[in-house]
């Protein structure tokens, strides 16, 4: 029973992020989460797994990169007949196949550090993880 | 737990939508419009006084289905209906005995088309097990 309860704590602090750590789920890669919060107020379009391209004012994004959009305009329109009383959407992050955005609000420069930096992170979280499994 | 709300943010984006009346669509391409009265982070959805509703070309049929629980995996998007759009729109709509036998006279003629098109791919050495039906 002991050993048991001792197990499942241990199996927790692994796979869930500890509230006490800074920032947000600090051991999970939030990077394009973050990016695309700073993307949130720009026209974008974003195209789902079933064709649909749907362009319109970012309004939110969340950590599995679901998005909300306002003001929305089908591009393809006479085929999705649907979707002509629909103003603002949600579209859910698994069926999402491209997101566009505008050039000029993306810094490249700036997303490829911070990828390569996240790497890095996770890398050496992944180093310090070690011995505590092995121990476990 | 602490970890919690930062987890549930799809919470955030959706909780205005509730109550409303939203068009949601299905992976297998089904149109669902009902109130929605409950939701969690996946987005597994509860929709009251749903209509599944079935458009063909111009026109479009509706079959009434309850309550609808849907499991969130399924959902590609939510809209939210704005009523001064949905009454001006150029459909007209028909008895759902109607729109049954047209989707099926469609169904079939795409069926022959793709018959069609892909015993001439095969013959040229293309792969033609593709099909559209599930894209994700």
């Amino acid at each position: 029973m002991g050993v048991a309860a001792n197990s499942h704590v241990v199996i927790i602090s692994i796979n869930l992020p500890s509230p006490t750590k800074s920032g947000l789920l600090s051991d999970t890669p939030m990077l394009f989460y973050s990016f695309f919060k700073t993307q949130v107020g720009q026209q974008v379009t974003i195209e789902l797994k079933n064709d649909l391209a749907i362009q319109g004012t970012l309004e939110s994004v969340d950590q599995f990169l679901n998005f909300k959009l306002k003001d929305i305009k089908v591009v393809d329109e006479e085929r999705y007949p649907h979707m002509m009383s629909v103003k603002n959407c949600f579209i859910r992050g698994s069926v999402v196949r491209y997101v566009q955005l505008s050039p000029p609000t993306v810094d490249t420069a700036l997303l490829q550090d911070a990828a390569r930096r996240e790497a890095q992170s996770t890398q050496q979280m992944q180093q310090q993880n070690k011995p505590a499994v092995a121990a476990a | 737990m602490s970890f919690v709300p930062q987890f549930f943010t799809t919470a955030e984006s959706l909780v205005d939508s509730l109550d409303k009346k939203l068009l949601v669509v299905l992976r297998d391409g089904r149109k669902i419009i009902g109130i929605l009265r409950s939701y969690d982070q996946f987005a597994n959805l509860v929709l009251q006084d749903s209509l599944e509703r079935i458009y063909v070309g111009d026109a479009y049929g509706d079959i009434e289905r309850g309550v609808f629980i849907i499991r969130g995996e399924n959902v590609v998007l939510l809209g939210e209906i704005d009523g001064d759009t949905e009454d001006a729109l150029p459909l007209r709509q028909l008895p759902i005995e109607d729109i049954l036998q047209m989707q099926r006279e469609e169904a079939e003629e795409k069926a022959r088309k793709d018959r069609l098109r892909f015993q001439l791919l095969h013959k040229q050495g293309f792969s033609v097990d593709f099909t559209d039906t599930d894209l994700y």
